[in-house]
Protein backbone atom coordinates (compact mmCIF):
# COMPACT_ATOMS: atom_id res chain seq x y z
CA UNK A 1 0.00 0.00 0.00
CA UNK A 2 2.95 2.68 0.90
CA UNK A 3 4.51 1.34 -2.11
CA UNK A 4 1.29 2.28 -4.03
CA UNK A 5 0.66 5.63 -2.56
CA UNK A 6 4.34 6.53 -3.37
CA UNK A 7 3.86 5.55 -6.83
CA UNK A 8 0.94 7.63 -7.11
CA UNK A 9 2.10 10.54 -4.99
CA UNK A 10 5.38 10.76 -8.05
CA UNK A 11 2.95 9.66 -11.02
CA UNK A 12 0.94 12.97 -9.48
CA UNK A 13 4.40 15.32 -9.37
CA UNK A 14 5.00 14.01 -12.62
CA UNK A 15 1.94 15.14 -14.30
CA UNK A 16 3.10 18.53 -13.57
CA UNK A 17 6.06 17.47 -16.04
CA UNK A 18 3.75 15.43 -18.53
CA UNK A 19 1.33 19.10 -18.69
CA UNK A 20 4.52 21.13 -19.88
CA UNK A 21 6.05 18.48 -22.15
CA UNK A 22 2.01 18.66 -23.69
CA UNK A 23 2.22 22.37 -24.31
CA UNK A 24 5.63 22.10 -26.09
CA UNK A 25 4.98 18.94 -27.71
CA UNK A 26 1.33 19.10 -29.01
CA UNK A 27 0.33 22.88 -28.90
CA UNK A 28 4.05 24.09 -30.37
CA UNK A 29 4.64 20.56 -32.09
CA UNK A 30 8.62 20.45 -31.15
CA UNK A 31 10.24 18.32 -28.93
CA UNK A 32 11.46 21.25 -26.45
CA UNK A 33 14.78 19.04 -24.80
CA UNK A 34 14.94 22.45 -22.22
CA UNK A 35 12.55 20.27 -20.08
CA UNK A 36 15.88 18.12 -18.96
CA UNK A 37 17.29 21.14 -17.75
CA UNK A 38 14.74 23.26 -16.13
CA UNK A 39 13.22 20.40 -14.49
CA UNK A 40 16.80 20.30 -12.01
CA UNK A 41 17.06 24.23 -11.95
CA UNK A 42 13.18 24.38 -10.49
CA UNK A 43 14.35 21.45 -8.05
CA UNK A 44 17.36 23.46 -7.71
CA UNK A 45 16.69 26.28 -6.74
CA UNK A 46 13.55 25.41 -4.32
CA UNK A 47 16.61 23.05 -2.92
CA UNK A 48 18.80 26.23 -2.14
CA UNK A 49 15.93 28.42 -1.10
CA UNK A 50 14.45 25.94 1.69
CA UNK A 51 18.17 24.70 2.57
CA UNK A 52 19.90 27.52 2.65
CA UNK A 53 18.28 30.22 3.26
CA UNK A 54 14.57 28.95 5.13
CA UNK A 55 12.62 30.11 2.18
CA UNK A 56 9.04 29.54 2.95
CA UNK A 57 8.18 25.86 0.86
CA UNK A 58 5.13 27.51 -1.01
CA UNK A 59 7.13 30.41 -1.95
CA UNK A 60 10.25 28.04 -2.90
CA UNK A 61 7.97 25.96 -4.72
CA UNK A 62 6.81 29.34 -6.73
CA UNK A 63 10.20 30.30 -7.56
CA UNK A 64 10.86 26.59 -8.75
CA UNK A 65 8.23 27.38 -11.70
CA UNK A 66 9.83 30.73 -12.21
CA UNK A 67 13.05 29.52 -12.67
CA UNK A 68 11.75 27.13 -15.11
CA UNK A 69 9.88 29.68 -16.68
CA UNK A 70 13.11 31.81 -16.95
CA UNK A 71 14.95 28.83 -19.03
CA UNK A 72 11.72 28.28 -21.13
CA UNK A 73 11.86 32.12 -22.20
CA UNK A 74 15.75 31.48 -23.04
CA UNK A 75 14.71 28.74 -25.05
CA UNK A 76 12.58 30.52 -27.03
CA UNK A 77 14.04 33.72 -27.62
CA UNK A 78 16.79 31.29 -29.20
CA UNK A 79 14.20 29.98 -31.45
CA UNK A 80 12.44 33.04 -32.17
CA UNK A 81 14.97 35.99 -32.08
CA UNK A 82 17.74 34.23 -33.38
CA UNK A 83 15.97 31.65 -35.21
CA UNK A 84 18.27 28.37 -34.06
CA UNK A 85 16.07 25.28 -34.92
CA UNK A 86 14.01 24.54 -31.68
CA UNK A 87 15.70 21.22 -30.99
CA UNK A 88 19.46 23.24 -30.91
CA UNK A 89 17.98 25.63 -28.87
CA UNK A 90 16.94 23.19 -26.47
CA UNK A 91 19.63 21.57 -26.34
CA UNK A 92 21.68 24.56 -25.74
CA UNK A 93 19.60 25.61 -22.94
CA UNK A 94 19.98 22.65 -21.51
CA UNK A 95 23.41 22.25 -21.48
CA UNK A 96 23.91 25.64 -20.22
CA UNK A 97 21.75 24.96 -17.56
CA UNK A 98 23.52 21.75 -16.08
CA UNK A 99 26.73 23.93 -14.96
CA UNK A 100 23.95 26.66 -13.64
CA UNK A 101 22.13 24.00 -11.80
CA UNK A 102 25.99 22.72 -10.39
CA UNK A 103 26.81 26.58 -9.53
CA UNK A 104 23.75 27.40 -8.04
CA UNK A 105 23.64 24.04 -5.53
CA UNK A 106 27.57 24.41 -5.25
CA UNK A 107 28.13 20.60 -5.95
CA UNK A 108 26.33 17.62 -7.33
CA UNK A 109 23.62 16.98 -4.69
CA UNK A 110 21.83 18.92 -1.81
CA UNK A 111 20.04 16.88 0.81
CA UNK A 112 17.03 18.92 2.76
CA UNK A 113 18.30 17.49 5.88
CA UNK A 114 15.86 18.76 8.93
CA UNK A 115 14.40 21.43 6.97
CA UNK A 116 11.05 22.38 6.67
CA UNK A 117 9.60 21.13 3.33
CA UNK A 118 6.08 20.83 1.87
CA UNK A 119 6.47 17.48 3.19
CA UNK A 120 6.64 18.49 6.59
CA UNK A 121 4.36 20.64 6.48
CA UNK A 122 1.65 17.38 5.13
CA UNK A 123 3.47 15.39 8.51
CA UNK A 124 1.87 18.16 10.08
CA UNK A 125 -1.09 18.20 8.83
CA UNK A 126 -1.20 14.34 8.31
CA UNK A 127 -0.74 14.51 12.68
CA UNK A 128 -3.62 17.02 12.59
CA UNK A 129 -6.43 15.55 10.79
CA UNK A 130 -5.48 11.76 11.85
CA UNK A 131 -3.60 12.12 15.23
CA UNK A 132 -0.03 11.20 13.35
CA UNK A 133 1.14 7.97 13.03
CA UNK A 134 -0.79 4.77 11.06
CA UNK A 135 -4.44 5.66 9.31
CA UNK A 136 -6.99 2.52 8.71
CA UNK A 137 -7.75 2.90 4.70
CA UNK A 138 -10.36 0.50 3.90
CA UNK A 139 -8.04 -1.94 5.68
CA UNK A 140 -5.04 -1.30 5.06
CA UNK A 141 -2.75 0.67 7.28
CA UNK A 142 -0.90 3.71 5.96
CA UNK A 143 0.96 6.46 6.97
CA UNK A 144 -0.46 9.54 7.29
CA UNK A 145 1.93 11.70 6.05
CA UNK A 146 2.10 9.86 3.00
CA UNK A 147 -1.84 9.66 2.51
CA UNK A 148 -1.70 13.88 2.78
CA UNK A 149 0.91 14.30 0.66
CA UNK A 150 -0.84 12.14 -1.77
CA UNK A 151 -3.84 14.31 -1.10
CA UNK A 152 -1.93 17.37 -1.76
CA UNK A 153 -0.06 16.72 -4.83
CA UNK A 154 -3.64 15.70 -6.39
CA UNK A 155 -4.86 19.29 -5.56
CA UNK A 156 -2.10 20.98 -6.98
CA UNK A 157 -1.84 19.03 -9.99
CA UNK A 158 -5.62 19.24 -10.01
CA UNK A 159 -5.33 22.80 -9.70
CA UNK A 160 -2.67 23.61 -12.39
CA UNK A 161 -4.36 21.28 -14.91
CA UNK A 162 -7.94 23.21 -14.08
CA UNK A 163 -5.80 26.71 -14.22
CA UNK A 164 -4.14 25.72 -17.84
CA UNK A 165 -7.39 24.54 -19.45
CA UNK A 166 -8.40 28.19 -18.55
CA UNK A 167 -5.72 29.77 -19.77
CA UNK A 168 -5.99 27.96 -23.20
CA UNK A 169 -9.70 29.02 -23.20
CA UNK A 170 -9.02 32.54 -23.04
CA UNK A 171 -8.52 34.98 -25.57
CA UNK A 172 -4.64 34.62 -25.40
CA UNK A 173 -4.83 31.02 -24.64
CA UNK A 174 -6.82 30.08 -27.98
CA UNK A 175 -4.43 32.37 -29.79
CA UNK A 176 -1.45 30.50 -28.92
CA UNK A 177 -3.12 27.34 -29.26
CA UNK A 178 -3.93 28.98 -33.21
CA UNK A 179 -0.17 29.77 -33.02
CA UNK A 180 1.03 26.32 -32.91
CA UNK A 181 -1.93 25.22 -35.23
CA UNK A 182 -1.38 27.51 -38.05
CA UNK A 183 1.30 30.13 -37.81
CA UNK A 184 0.28 32.55 -41.02
CA UNK A 185 -3.41 32.85 -40.61
CA UNK A 186 -3.16 33.68 -36.65
CA UNK A 187 -0.26 35.99 -38.04
CA UNK A 188 -2.70 37.73 -40.40
CA UNK A 189 -4.73 38.39 -37.73
CA UNK A 190 -2.68 40.28 -35.65
CA UNK A 191 -1.12 37.59 -33.72
CA UNK A 192 2.88 38.08 -32.44
CA UNK A 193 3.42 34.33 -33.22
CA UNK A 194 7.05 34.81 -32.24
CA UNK A 195 5.90 35.87 -29.10
CA UNK A 196 3.36 33.55 -27.76
CA UNK A 197 5.93 30.95 -28.87
CA UNK A 198 8.44 32.75 -25.70
CA UNK A 199 5.17 33.07 -23.60
CA UNK A 200 4.40 29.18 -24.25
CA UNK A 201 7.64 27.42 -24.22
CA UNK A 202 8.21 29.70 -20.71
CA UNK A 203 4.28 28.03 -19.44
CA UNK A 204 6.17 24.84 -20.13
CA UNK A 205 8.87 25.09 -18.71
CA UNK A 206 7.36 26.89 -15.62
CA UNK A 207 5.35 23.37 -14.71
CA UNK A 208 8.48 21.45 -15.56
CA UNK A 209 10.43 23.42 -12.80
CA UNK A 210 7.56 23.78 -10.68
CA UNK A 211 7.48 19.59 -10.97
CA UNK A 212 11.16 19.39 -9.98
CA UNK A 213 10.93 21.52 -7.17
CA UNK A 214 8.10 19.43 -5.69
CA UNK A 215 10.28 16.32 -6.55
CA UNK A 216 13.17 17.28 -4.64
CA UNK A 217 11.26 17.97 -1.66
CA UNK A 218 8.71 14.64 -1.97
CA UNK A 219 12.51 12.45 -2.29
CA UNK A 220 14.24 14.90 0.10
CA UNK A 221 17.21 15.95 -1.93
CA UNK A 222 18.07 17.98 -5.37
CA UNK A 223 20.42 16.80 -7.76
CA UNK A 224 22.34 17.71 -10.75
CA UNK A 225 21.47 14.26 -12.63
CA UNK A 226 17.54 14.45 -11.81
CA UNK A 227 16.77 15.91 -15.30
CA UNK A 228 18.14 13.71 -17.41
CA UNK A 229 16.24 12.03 -19.76
CA UNK A 230 12.69 13.42 -18.49
CA UNK A 231 11.62 14.65 -21.29
CA UNK A 232 11.06 11.08 -22.26
CA UNK A 233 8.97 10.58 -19.43
CA UNK A 234 6.61 13.65 -20.04
CA UNK A 235 6.44 12.59 -24.02
CA UNK A 236 5.83 8.81 -22.74
CA UNK A 237 2.65 10.19 -20.26
CA UNK A 238 1.35 12.57 -22.92
CA UNK A 239 1.58 9.75 -25.14
CA UNK A 240 -0.34 7.09 -22.78
CA UNK A 241 -3.20 9.61 -21.70
CA UNK A 242 -3.89 10.46 -25.54
CA UNK A 243 -4.64 6.79 -26.09
CA UNK A 244 -6.82 7.37 -22.75
CA UNK A 245 -8.76 9.59 -23.76
CA UNK A 246 -8.33 9.97 -27.46
CA UNK A 247 -7.68 13.34 -26.48
CA UNK A 248 -10.94 14.37 -28.35
CA UNK A 249 -10.60 18.35 -27.22
CA UNK A 250 -8.45 20.55 -25.31
CA UNK A 251 -9.91 19.45 -21.88
CA UNK A 252 -9.59 15.59 -22.57
CA UNK A 253 -6.20 15.82 -23.64
CA UNK A 254 -4.91 18.09 -20.18
CA UNK A 255 -6.90 15.37 -18.33
CA UNK A 256 -5.24 12.46 -20.35
CA UNK A 257 -1.64 14.10 -20.22
CA UNK A 258 -2.36 14.03 -15.77
CA UNK A 259 -3.93 10.26 -15.72
CA UNK A 260 -0.85 9.20 -18.43
CA UNK A 261 1.16 10.53 -16.10
CA UNK A 262 0.08 8.21 -12.94
CA UNK A 263 -0.19 5.33 -14.85
CA UNK A 264 3.10 5.25 -16.35
CA UNK A 265 4.64 5.63 -13.00
CA UNK A 266 2.22 3.00 -11.31
CA UNK A 267 3.54 0.54 -14.32
CA UNK A 268 7.33 1.37 -13.35
CA UNK A 269 6.62 0.73 -9.91
CA UNK A 270 4.63 -2.74 -10.99
CA UNK A 271 7.59 -3.10 -13.01
CA UNK A 272 10.38 -2.37 -10.80
CA UNK A 273 8.69 -4.82 -7.54
CA UNK A 274 8.81 -7.62 -10.24
CA UNK A 275 12.62 -7.16 -9.93
CA UNK A 276 13.06 -4.98 -13.09
CA UNK A 277 16.98 -3.07 -12.86
CA UNK A 278 16.02 0.22 -12.41
CA UNK A 279 19.19 1.34 -14.64
CA UNK A 280 17.24 -0.27 -17.74
CA UNK A 281 14.27 2.24 -16.63
CA UNK A 282 15.25 4.64 -19.33
CA UNK A 283 16.29 2.39 -22.48
CA UNK A 284 12.86 1.02 -21.50
CA UNK A 285 11.19 3.99 -21.15
CA UNK A 286 12.68 5.23 -24.97
CA UNK A 287 11.79 2.08 -26.15
CA UNK A 288 8.47 2.56 -25.16
CA UNK A 289 8.33 6.54 -26.70
CA UNK A 290 9.52 5.02 -29.97
CA UNK A 291 6.79 2.33 -30.48
CA UNK A 292 4.12 4.74 -29.37
CA UNK A 293 5.46 7.33 -32.48
CA UNK A 294 5.85 4.39 -34.96
CA UNK A 295 3.10 2.21 -34.03
CA UNK A 296 0.20 4.75 -35.42
CA UNK A 297 2.05 4.89 -38.67
CA UNK A 298 2.53 1.36 -39.47
CA UNK A 299 -0.54 0.50 -38.43
CA UNK A 300 -2.20 2.69 -41.18
CA UNK A 301 0.37 1.51 -43.62
CA UNK A 302 -0.58 -2.37 -43.24
CA UNK A 303 -4.24 -2.61 -44.89
CA UNK A 304 -2.89 -0.48 -47.97
CA UNK A 305 -0.12 -2.50 -48.22
CA UNK A 306 -2.24 -5.55 -48.62
CA UNK A 307 -4.95 -3.68 -51.08
CA UNK A 308 -1.54 -2.94 -53.19
CA UNK A 309 -0.92 -6.74 -52.90
CA UNK A 310 -4.32 -7.71 -53.96
CA UNK A 311 -4.37 -5.26 -56.93
CA UNK A 312 -1.11 -6.82 -58.35
CA UNK B 1 -6.83 55.66 -48.93
CA UNK B 2 -4.78 52.76 -49.45
CA UNK B 3 -1.06 54.50 -51.21
CA UNK B 4 1.82 52.55 -52.19
CA UNK B 5 4.85 54.34 -53.21
CA UNK B 6 7.68 53.38 -56.38
CA UNK B 7 7.87 50.08 -54.05
CA UNK B 8 10.49 48.07 -54.91
CA UNK B 9 11.27 44.45 -53.73
CA UNK B 10 14.28 42.00 -55.18
CA UNK B 11 14.27 38.54 -53.95
CA UNK B 12 18.08 36.83 -53.26
CA UNK B 13 19.66 39.55 -54.35
CA UNK B 14 23.21 38.89 -55.57
CA UNK B 15 22.60 35.42 -56.03
CA UNK B 16 21.68 33.83 -59.78
CA UNK B 17 18.16 32.87 -58.19
CA UNK B 18 17.53 37.00 -57.65
CA UNK B 19 14.08 37.67 -58.86
CA UNK B 20 13.02 42.03 -59.01
CA UNK B 21 9.77 41.14 -57.97
CA UNK B 22 8.51 44.80 -57.23
CA UNK B 23 10.49 47.33 -59.95
CA UNK B 24 8.82 50.94 -58.17
CA UNK B 25 5.18 49.80 -58.40
CA UNK B 26 3.19 53.21 -57.28
CA UNK B 27 -0.30 52.74 -56.86
CA UNK B 28 -3.35 54.46 -54.95
CA UNK B 29 -6.36 52.91 -54.03
CA UNK B 30 -9.67 54.77 -53.04
CA UNK B 31 -11.74 53.76 -50.63
CA UNK B 32 -14.74 51.33 -51.45
CA UNK B 33 -12.92 50.87 -54.95
CA UNK B 34 -12.62 46.71 -55.72
CA UNK B 35 -9.27 46.54 -57.79
CA UNK B 36 -8.51 43.63 -59.54
CA UNK B 37 -4.85 42.62 -60.13
CA UNK B 38 -4.28 40.41 -63.78
CA UNK B 39 -0.76 39.37 -64.63
CA UNK B 40 0.74 36.24 -65.67
CA UNK B 41 2.88 33.92 -63.44
CA UNK B 42 5.65 35.64 -61.54
CA UNK B 43 4.49 38.92 -62.37
CA UNK B 44 4.72 40.27 -59.00
CA UNK B 45 0.86 40.36 -58.51
CA UNK B 46 1.26 38.35 -55.40
CA UNK B 47 4.07 40.03 -54.34
CA UNK B 48 2.20 43.00 -54.51
CA UNK B 49 -0.39 42.06 -52.06
CA UNK B 50 2.32 40.17 -49.89
CA UNK B 51 3.88 43.72 -49.48
CA UNK B 52 0.61 45.55 -48.50
CA UNK B 53 -0.12 42.61 -45.93
CA UNK B 54 3.75 42.98 -44.73
CA UNK B 55 4.76 39.70 -45.18
CA UNK B 56 7.97 40.89 -45.92
CA UNK B 57 9.20 44.45 -45.73
CA UNK B 58 10.07 46.60 -49.07
CA UNK B 59 13.75 47.59 -50.14
CA UNK B 60 12.27 50.83 -51.10
CA UNK B 61 9.32 52.77 -51.53
CA UNK B 62 6.56 53.62 -49.22
CA UNK B 63 2.82 52.52 -47.96
CA UNK B 64 0.55 54.28 -46.45
CA UNK B 65 -2.93 53.21 -44.86
CA UNK B 66 -5.32 55.95 -44.50
CA UNK B 67 -2.49 58.50 -43.78
CA UNK B 68 -0.41 56.11 -41.68
CA UNK B 69 2.69 55.49 -42.62
CA UNK B 70 3.04 51.29 -41.94
CA UNK B 71 6.27 50.87 -44.66
CA UNK B 72 7.90 49.28 -41.65
CA UNK B 73 4.72 47.46 -39.86
CA UNK B 74 5.34 44.00 -39.44
CA UNK B 75 2.43 41.94 -40.76
CA UNK B 76 0.95 41.12 -37.47
CA UNK B 77 1.01 44.84 -36.73
CA UNK B 78 -0.99 46.12 -40.12
CA UNK B 79 -3.40 42.82 -39.04
CA UNK B 80 -5.97 45.62 -37.66
CA UNK B 81 -6.08 47.43 -41.53
CA UNK B 82 -6.16 44.47 -43.43
CA UNK B 83 -8.30 41.18 -43.67
CA UNK B 84 -6.69 38.41 -45.70
CA UNK B 85 -8.04 35.53 -47.41
CA UNK B 86 -4.78 33.29 -49.07
CA UNK B 87 -4.80 30.68 -52.04
CA UNK B 88 -4.44 27.83 -50.42
CA UNK B 89 -7.43 27.06 -48.39
CA UNK B 90 -6.03 25.48 -45.46
CA UNK B 91 -3.81 28.66 -44.92
CA UNK B 92 -6.73 30.63 -43.28
CA UNK B 93 -8.13 28.42 -40.92
CA UNK B 94 -6.22 26.69 -38.08
CA UNK B 95 -7.28 22.88 -38.68
CA UNK B 96 -7.48 21.60 -34.91
CA UNK B 97 -9.38 24.05 -33.79
CA UNK B 98 -13.39 24.30 -34.19
CA UNK B 99 -15.49 26.75 -36.22
CA UNK B 100 -16.52 28.92 -32.95
CA UNK B 101 -12.49 29.39 -32.25
CA UNK B 102 -11.17 30.24 -35.35
CA UNK B 103 -14.30 33.03 -35.30
CA UNK B 104 -13.53 33.73 -31.76
CA UNK B 105 -9.92 34.85 -32.77
CA UNK B 106 -10.97 36.52 -35.72
CA UNK B 107 -13.42 38.46 -33.73
CA UNK B 108 -9.69 40.03 -32.08
CA UNK B 109 -8.46 40.51 -35.25
CA UNK B 110 -5.87 43.57 -34.71
CA UNK B 111 -6.76 43.84 -30.99
CA UNK B 112 -4.90 42.83 -28.04
CA UNK B 113 -5.78 39.61 -26.97
CA UNK B 114 -5.92 39.17 -22.47
CA UNK B 115 -7.37 36.55 -20.52
CA UNK B 116 -11.24 37.21 -21.06
CA UNK B 117 -12.87 34.06 -22.36
CA UNK B 118 -11.94 33.87 -26.11
CA UNK B 119 -15.72 32.34 -26.34
CA UNK B 120 -18.70 34.08 -24.46
CA UNK B 121 -21.81 32.44 -25.18
CA UNK B 122 -23.65 35.74 -26.15
CA UNK B 123 -21.40 35.44 -29.02
CA UNK B 124 -22.57 32.04 -30.64
CA UNK B 125 -26.03 32.91 -31.39
CA UNK B 126 -24.46 35.90 -33.48
CA UNK B 127 -22.07 33.28 -35.07
CA UNK B 128 -24.70 31.02 -35.62
CA UNK B 129 -26.69 33.56 -37.70
CA UNK B 130 -24.02 34.95 -39.57
CA UNK B 131 -22.68 31.42 -40.77
CA UNK B 132 -26.19 30.42 -41.53
CA UNK B 133 -25.64 33.04 -44.31
CA UNK B 134 -23.40 30.97 -46.13
CA UNK B 135 -26.17 28.89 -46.77
CA UNK B 136 -23.64 25.43 -46.05
CA UNK B 137 -25.45 23.78 -42.95
CA UNK B 138 -22.14 24.69 -40.87
CA UNK B 139 -24.59 26.97 -38.70
CA UNK B 140 -25.08 23.53 -36.77
CA UNK B 141 -21.18 22.07 -36.40
CA UNK B 142 -19.68 25.31 -34.95
CA UNK B 143 -17.86 23.24 -32.54
CA UNK B 144 -16.85 20.94 -35.57
CA UNK B 145 -12.62 20.77 -36.12
CA UNK B 146 -12.03 23.23 -38.95
CA UNK B 147 -10.03 20.41 -40.55
CA UNK B 148 -12.54 18.21 -41.11
CA UNK B 149 -14.40 20.68 -43.38
CA UNK B 150 -13.58 20.98 -47.22
CA UNK B 151 -11.27 23.53 -48.89
CA UNK B 152 -14.79 25.49 -50.60
CA UNK B 153 -16.01 25.32 -46.92
CA UNK B 154 -12.75 26.59 -45.66
CA UNK B 155 -12.79 29.23 -47.51
CA UNK B 156 -15.92 31.07 -47.36
CA UNK B 157 -15.24 30.61 -43.65
CA UNK B 158 -12.27 32.49 -44.08
CA UNK B 159 -13.79 35.07 -46.02
CA UNK B 160 -16.47 35.73 -43.22
CA UNK B 161 -13.43 35.97 -40.78
CA UNK B 162 -11.60 38.06 -42.34
CA UNK B 163 -14.36 40.53 -42.94
CA UNK B 164 -15.80 40.00 -39.24
CA UNK B 165 -14.40 43.33 -38.17
CA UNK B 166 -14.76 45.59 -40.87
CA UNK B 167 -10.82 45.67 -42.88
CA UNK B 168 -9.90 49.21 -44.13
CA UNK B 169 -8.50 46.69 -46.98
CA UNK B 170 -9.33 43.19 -47.88
CA UNK B 171 -6.56 41.39 -50.12
CA UNK B 172 -7.54 38.01 -51.92
CA UNK B 173 -4.58 36.26 -53.27
CA UNK B 174 -6.09 33.64 -56.21
CA UNK B 175 -8.65 33.09 -52.97
CA UNK B 176 -10.39 30.60 -55.60
CA UNK B 177 -7.92 29.24 -57.60
CA UNK B 178 -7.29 25.99 -55.45
CA UNK B 179 -10.88 25.45 -55.72
CA UNK B 180 -13.55 23.11 -57.80
CA UNK B 181 -15.37 24.82 -60.12
CA UNK B 182 -18.60 24.91 -57.84
CA UNK B 183 -17.33 26.06 -54.77
CA UNK B 184 -15.22 28.55 -56.85
CA UNK B 185 -18.14 30.25 -58.08
CA UNK B 186 -19.59 29.66 -54.71
CA UNK B 187 -16.86 31.58 -53.11
CA UNK B 188 -16.94 34.22 -55.50
CA UNK B 189 -20.41 34.98 -55.39
CA UNK B 190 -20.05 35.78 -51.97
CA UNK B 191 -17.04 37.44 -52.05
CA UNK B 192 -19.32 40.35 -54.48
CA UNK B 193 -22.13 40.04 -51.71
CA UNK B 194 -19.67 40.75 -48.73
CA UNK B 195 -17.54 43.79 -50.41
CA UNK B 196 -20.86 44.93 -52.37
CA UNK B 197 -22.86 45.11 -48.73
CA UNK B 198 -19.85 46.44 -46.66
CA UNK B 199 -18.46 48.70 -49.46
CA UNK B 200 -15.12 47.37 -48.92
CA UNK B 201 -11.86 48.42 -50.57
CA UNK B 202 -10.27 45.12 -51.78
CA UNK B 203 -7.51 44.10 -53.92
CA UNK B 204 -8.30 41.19 -55.23
CA UNK B 205 -5.14 39.21 -57.35
CA UNK B 206 -6.09 36.62 -59.94
CA UNK B 207 -5.07 34.70 -63.11
CA UNK B 208 -8.71 34.20 -64.43
CA UNK B 209 -9.48 37.40 -67.43
CA UNK B 210 -13.23 36.23 -66.68
CA UNK B 211 -13.11 37.07 -63.23
CA UNK B 212 -11.20 40.33 -63.93
CA UNK B 213 -13.67 41.48 -66.33
CA UNK B 214 -16.62 39.99 -64.43
CA UNK B 215 -15.40 41.59 -60.90
CA UNK B 216 -14.67 44.75 -59.47
CA UNK B 217 -14.58 48.40 -60.96
CA UNK B 218 -10.69 48.65 -61.27
CA UNK B 219 -7.96 46.17 -63.18
CA UNK B 220 -4.20 46.37 -62.80
CA UNK B 221 -1.99 44.73 -65.14
CA UNK B 222 1.73 43.51 -64.18
CA UNK B 223 4.27 42.47 -66.11
CA UNK B 224 8.37 41.32 -64.95
CA UNK B 225 7.40 43.47 -61.46
CA UNK B 226 5.75 46.37 -63.22
CA UNK B 227 2.42 47.69 -63.66
CA UNK B 228 1.35 47.65 -67.34
CA UNK B 229 -2.02 48.69 -66.84
CA UNK B 230 -4.53 50.47 -65.37
CA UNK B 231 -7.96 50.78 -66.18
CA UNK B 232 -10.95 51.89 -64.58
CA UNK B 233 -14.30 53.21 -64.54
CA UNK B 234 -15.86 53.28 -68.08
CA UNK B 235 -12.68 52.01 -69.30
CA UNK B 236 -12.56 48.77 -67.27
CA UNK B 237 -16.80 48.32 -67.97
CA UNK B 238 -15.44 48.04 -71.63
CA UNK B 239 -12.65 45.72 -70.73
CA UNK B 240 -13.35 42.48 -72.60
CA UNK B 241 -11.53 39.13 -72.17
CA UNK B 242 -10.10 39.33 -75.43
CA UNK B 243 -8.82 42.63 -75.24
CA UNK B 244 -6.66 41.71 -72.19
CA UNK B 245 -5.70 38.92 -74.02
CA UNK B 246 -4.37 40.95 -76.29
CA UNK B 247 -2.75 43.43 -74.25
CA UNK B 248 -0.39 40.61 -72.40
CA UNK B 249 0.19 39.19 -76.52
CA UNK B 250 1.74 42.54 -77.24
CA UNK B 251 3.64 42.50 -74.04
CA UNK B 252 4.88 38.99 -75.59
CA UNK B 253 5.72 40.38 -78.76
CA UNK B 254 7.33 43.67 -77.79
CA UNK B 255 9.79 40.91 -75.56
CA UNK B 256 10.91 39.07 -78.52
CA UNK B 257 12.60 42.44 -79.30
CA UNK B 258 14.09 43.33 -75.80
CA UNK B 259 16.45 46.16 -75.65
CA UNK B 260 19.74 44.14 -75.56
CA UNK B 261 18.41 41.78 -78.78
CA UNK B 262 17.36 45.76 -80.45
CA UNK B 263 20.77 46.92 -79.68
CA UNK B 264 22.35 44.04 -81.04
CA UNK B 265 20.28 44.40 -84.58
CA UNK B 266 21.26 48.22 -84.49
CA UNK B 267 24.97 47.37 -84.33
CA UNK B 268 24.76 44.96 -86.93
CA UNK B 269 22.94 46.73 -89.83
CA UNK B 270 23.10 50.68 -88.44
Amino acid sequence: MTLLIGALTLGLIMALLALGVYVSYRIFATADITVDGSLTFGAAVAAVLIVVHGVNPAVATAAGFLAGALAGCASGLLQTRFGINSLLAGILVMTALYSVNLRIMGRSNVPFLGATTLSTWCGHLGDRLFGGGEVNLAGWAVNAQDLVQLGVMAAIVGAAAAALYWFFRTELGTAMRASGDNPQMISALGANVGRYRIIGLALSNGLVGMSGALWAQYQNFADAQMGIGMIVWGLASVIIGEALTGAPSLGYAIIGAVFGSVLFRLLVAIALGFGLNPNDLKLITALFVFLALILPGALAHLPRRRRAVEAA
Amino acid sequence: MIRLSDAQKTFYPGTINEVRALRGVSLEIADGSFVVVLGTNGSGKSTLLNALAGSFLLDAGRIDFDGTEVTRWPEHKRARFVGRVFQNPFSGTAPAMSIAENFALAMRRGKSRGLAWALPRRLRGELADRVRSLKMGLEDRLDTAIGTLSGGQRQALTLLMATWLRPGLLLLDEHTAALDPKSADQVIRLTEAIIARERLTTLMVTHSMQQAVNLGDRIVMMHRGAVLHDASGADKRRLRVDDLLDRFEDVRRRELLDPSAAELLAAAYV
